[in-house]
């Protein structure tokens, strides 16, 4: 049972971090439907800033601080410099482009930090404070919890009640029309990278420090879990991606904690092949007509 | 001194085919003035020169004496409101929303007084709302405000594309058949709205109205343009236009064969 208890915590907060990430990707396909697939190696690049920052100022949160600053602007970089320059008429070129930018980045990564693993800092402890004698939830992992809420409300909120947020909301659901009322659509899709990456790159600083280390590949499996929670949740869908997120961070946790931890990439590649195979659109979308 | 919108002498051709020649039109503040012509007669040319899909080849537009050189996403800060044909509504966004939108580029406040929760923000926001909700009352759809368009008869999504055009306080409003779609009782209901559009703000707009339901044109408008095969072949008030041989000819002579069938 304390097993139970400390794995359904444990995957909780790793979920959280898929939810963030996977939120990211939700934001990315709602406005642009570009899967962005450099989200992970975007992400690494701005926990690298924040690992030099943090390097020659001494402070973590100069450093978290940074991360997130670079990840806006490499967000909005990226779509004002590459996204926007490729024909989207085919929804494979912005997939390819967007692999092709991982490419990019880890080998630049690699050049500049070099292809080691290098520990990760964070704030507060990693070791588990017990409760009655049960081993439950780090301080590490409230800070997690806590960051991940402040975003997902603060985004929530921004795209509920603000100015900006519905014009970004409207030039998702129809750029033509958003135009001819005076909505600036290209401003909104790279607010909308920004906001995206900034979130990932979030993410990154949350979940670097629980694996092995910061490294050009740390993300990659993180990211097949993240993509995973946004198609579970629907890719459409900002609580669904919240929802898979957490979803994916509890099977990953009860397969490492009662299966073995080998098998975790494993498990998030079965789910999301049957999410594909049996609900494509979803866990959370109404069940349409099959179309014949 | 004439005030509202001003066509002079507009030429567009697409190839070898003329689709507006020689075009010269007024559509005063405070008035309703009304486009008809038979399909293909250059009534949709004529919109997407105003909202600046088309470049003209020949002749220039005023609105308010000024020079106009509209492109599609300067309409609103030119002061041009448009409704579309099928309404165009944002199906993801409450119709409170999407009046919202039509107004939103009022707000001055940016991205990141937004992201760091500034209060400046805050009350562009809710000003927009007070805004938008106002316009719906005063189209009498308030009570919808919280519904997502695609729940709403077609009669009421209508109204809010209207009140979406209305909500950005616009100098010229065009309206893009209006009445498509809808039955007789609201077309008459409809036809009071239009009447009423002018003058709803203190300041008042020019409104210019393409349609094919004769009736609503006849009875709504101040004045009346005809076009056919790109020219303007008649202008005057809904009688002197139905007096008009040329019209008779040209459009209602097509019309009554139609019906004749």
């Amino acid at each position: 049972m304390d097993r139970f208890v400390f794995l359904t915590l444990d995957g909780l907060s790793r979920g959280s971090v898929y939810a963030a990430s996977a939120l990211a990707l939700v934001l990315i396909w709602r406005a642009a439907r570009i899967v962005n697939f450099a989200q992970g190696a975007m992400a690494v690049a701005a926990a690298y800033v924040a690992h030099s920052v943090t390097s020659a100022t001494g402070s973590y949160w100069l450093g978290f601080l940074a991360a997130v600053v670079a990840g806006l602007l490499l967000g909005a970089l990226v779509d004002v410099a590459v996204m926007r320059l490729v024909d989207h008429r085919s929804p494979l070129n912005p997939v390819i482009v967007a692999l092709g930018l991982v490419l990019l980045i880890q080998a630049v990564l690699g050049m500049v930090y070099g292809n080691e693993y290098r520990p990760a800092e964070t704030p507060f402890r990693r070791t588990a404070l017990s409760v009655g004698g049960v081993a439950v939830l780090s301080p590490f992992d409230l800070f997690v919890f806590a960051t991940i809420a402040v975003v997902v409300v603060g985004l929530a909120w921004i795209f509920t009640r603000t100015a900006v947020g519905l014009r970004m909301r409207a030039a998702a659901f129809a750029p033509e029309v958003s135009r001819l009322l005076g909505v600036n659509v290209g401003g909104m899709l790279t607010l909308g990278w920004a906001l995206a990456s900034g979130v990932g790159a979030l993410a990154a600083m949350l979940v670097v420090p629980t694996e092995l280390g910061l490294h050009p590949h740390a993300m990659d499996l993180v990211f097949v879990s993240a993509f995973t929670a946004a198609v579970v949740g629907g890719l459409d869908s900002p609580p669904g991606a919240v929802v898979g997120g957490l979803l994916v961070g509890l099977l990953l946790s009860y397969v490492s904690g009662y299966v073995g931890s080998d098998l975790t990439p494993l498990a998030v590649l079965a789910l999301l092949l049957a999410v594909l195979l049996v609900r494509p659109a979803g866990l959370f979308a109404p069940v349409a007509a099959r179309q014949v | 001194m004439e005030q509202g919108l001003a066509l002079h002498h507009v030429g567009v051709s697409f190839g070898g085919l003329t689709a507006l020649d020689d075009v010269s039109l007024r559509a005063p503040a405070g008035r309703v003035v009304g486009v008809i012509g038979p399909n293909g007669a250059g009534k949709t040319t004529l919109f997407n020169v105003i909202c600046g899909f088309v470049t003209p080849q020949s002749g220039s537009l005023t609105l308010d004496d000024r020079a106009l050189r509209p492109r599609p996403h300067q309409l609103a800060r030119l002061g041009i409101a448009r409704t579309l044909q099928g309404t165009g509504l944002f199906a993801g966004l409450t119709v409170l929303e999407n009046v919202m939108t039509g107004a939103s580029h009022t707000a001055r406040a940016g991205f990141l007084p937004a992201l760091l929760g500034l209060p400046r923000s805050d009350r562009d926001e809710r000003r927009l709302r007070r805004h938008a909700l106002d316009t719906l009352d005063g189209l009498g759809i308030a009570g919808h405000a919280g519904a997502l368009p695609g729940t709403l008869p077609f009669a009421v999504r209508q109204r809010v594309a209207l009140a979406r055009a209305l909500a950005a306080r616009p100098r010229l409003l065009l309206l893009d058949e209006p009445a498509g779609g809808l039955g007789a009782d609201d077309i008459a209901e409809l036809a009071t709205l239009i009447r009423d559009l002018p003058r709803r703000d203190t300041d008042p707009c020019a409104v210019l109205l393409v349609e094919h339901h004769m009736d609503l044109v006849m009875s709504v408008c101040d004045e009346i343009v005809v076009l056919d095969f790109g020219r303007v072949i008649a202008a005057g008030t809904p009688d002197e236009i139905r007096a008009a041989p040329a019209v008779t000819d040209a459009y209602l002579g097509v019309a009554a064969g139609e019906a004749a069938q």
